[in-house]
């Protein structure tokens, strides 16, 4: 079947996680060998969204874990057993 | 997600009910980033964020006998977080009640990509550059609560679609659309920013001068 750009766009976050069946991957392949557009909107989106899931964007503050296990700590002496 | 292990998790908690206390260290340890960022995700304030996440890791600890495990742990860890920072939005008085869950999925947006007519892919390794990682921390910061929500669970600490529903309180459906919505906001808000971090040449380092 072909598909139009609008088509592709609605679909492209469940390409990128593989979550089309095959005939739709299938028509969106055949339309993105030839629609460069379409190709350039894939890519980015998939580039953004590998770049987002990078530990370097969104880093623990500073000594958060340290601050946190202290705090278990103190609550580990004080109370009795879960 | 990273590294769920639920025999380990299960032991763990077999052994912490049982009296080896300081094991919950290491039970609570994987769940760390997922619970921060979720509360940050909700009350855009690091310390606040903080301080939640503490309470949570408390509650958890002090509820670990009620978890029956028909669920993963870091669900249920995630959902304690959730409700956590939800009680708190409540008490703030500068906050409605009814403004915490009034996003909905049919509002208006526009979730048109950002039109290219080529992509030059950018290596992770350009996040060297602080520029960089700060432009996309903004992108992520500029969405809609209920779609900043799900980037974060779901392509940051990058949990499955069921957990993320779990997780979130919403349909799996509601989280493909939501999640669909997002990623095109946000090619759409970075796209055009992020063109000039691709490589100029072949190779990262050194080859572009």
């Amino acid at each position: 079947m072909r598909i139009d750009c609008k088509h592709v766009w609605q679909y492209i976050s469940a390409y990128i996680d593989g979550d089309v069946d095959a005939a739709l991957r299938a028509d969106i392949d055949k339309h993105l060998e030839t629609c460069e557009i379409c190709s350039a909107v894939l890519d980015s989106t998939r580039n953004v969204v590998i770049l987002v899931a990078d530990d370097r964007v969104f880093e623990l503050p500073a000594g958060f874990s340290e601050r946190l296990h202290s705090r278990i700590d103190r609550e580990l002496e004080s109370a009795e057993s879960p | 997600m990273k590294d769920a292990n639920p025999e380990f998790e299960a032991e763990c908690i077999r052994r912490i009910l049982g009296g080896e206390k300081d094991l919950f260290h290491e039970l609570i340890r994987p769940c760390e980033r997922g619970i921060y960022f979720l509360l940050l995700s909700l009350l855009k304030n690091e310390t606040e964020a903080e301080d939640a996440a503490q309470e949570t890791v408390i509650k958890v600890y002090l509820n670990l006998k009620n978890f029956r495990g028909d669920s993963q742990f870091r669900t249920w860890v995630l959902s304690i977080a959730r409700n956590e920072g939800l009680g708190r939005l409540r008490r703030q008085t500068n906050r409605r009640e009814d403004s915490l869950e009034a996003e909905t999925d049919d509002q208006n947006g526009d979730f048109t990509p950002a039109i290219l007519t080529s992509w030059r892919e950018i290596p992770t390794e350009a996040l060297e550059k602080k520029e960089l990682a700060a432009i996309l921390r903004a992108g992520i910061e500029s969405l809609p609560e209920i779609y900043r929500n799900i980037i974060f669970l779901r392509d940051i600490e990058e949990m499955d679609i069921r957990e993320t529903a779990a997780a979130l309180g919403i349909s799996e459906g509601a989280v493909k659309v939501r999640l669909h919505r997002a990623r095109a906001m946000l090619q759409r808000r970075l796209a055009p920013q992020l063109k000039g971090f691709a490589p100029k040449r072949k190779g990262w380092f050194g080859g572009r001068a």
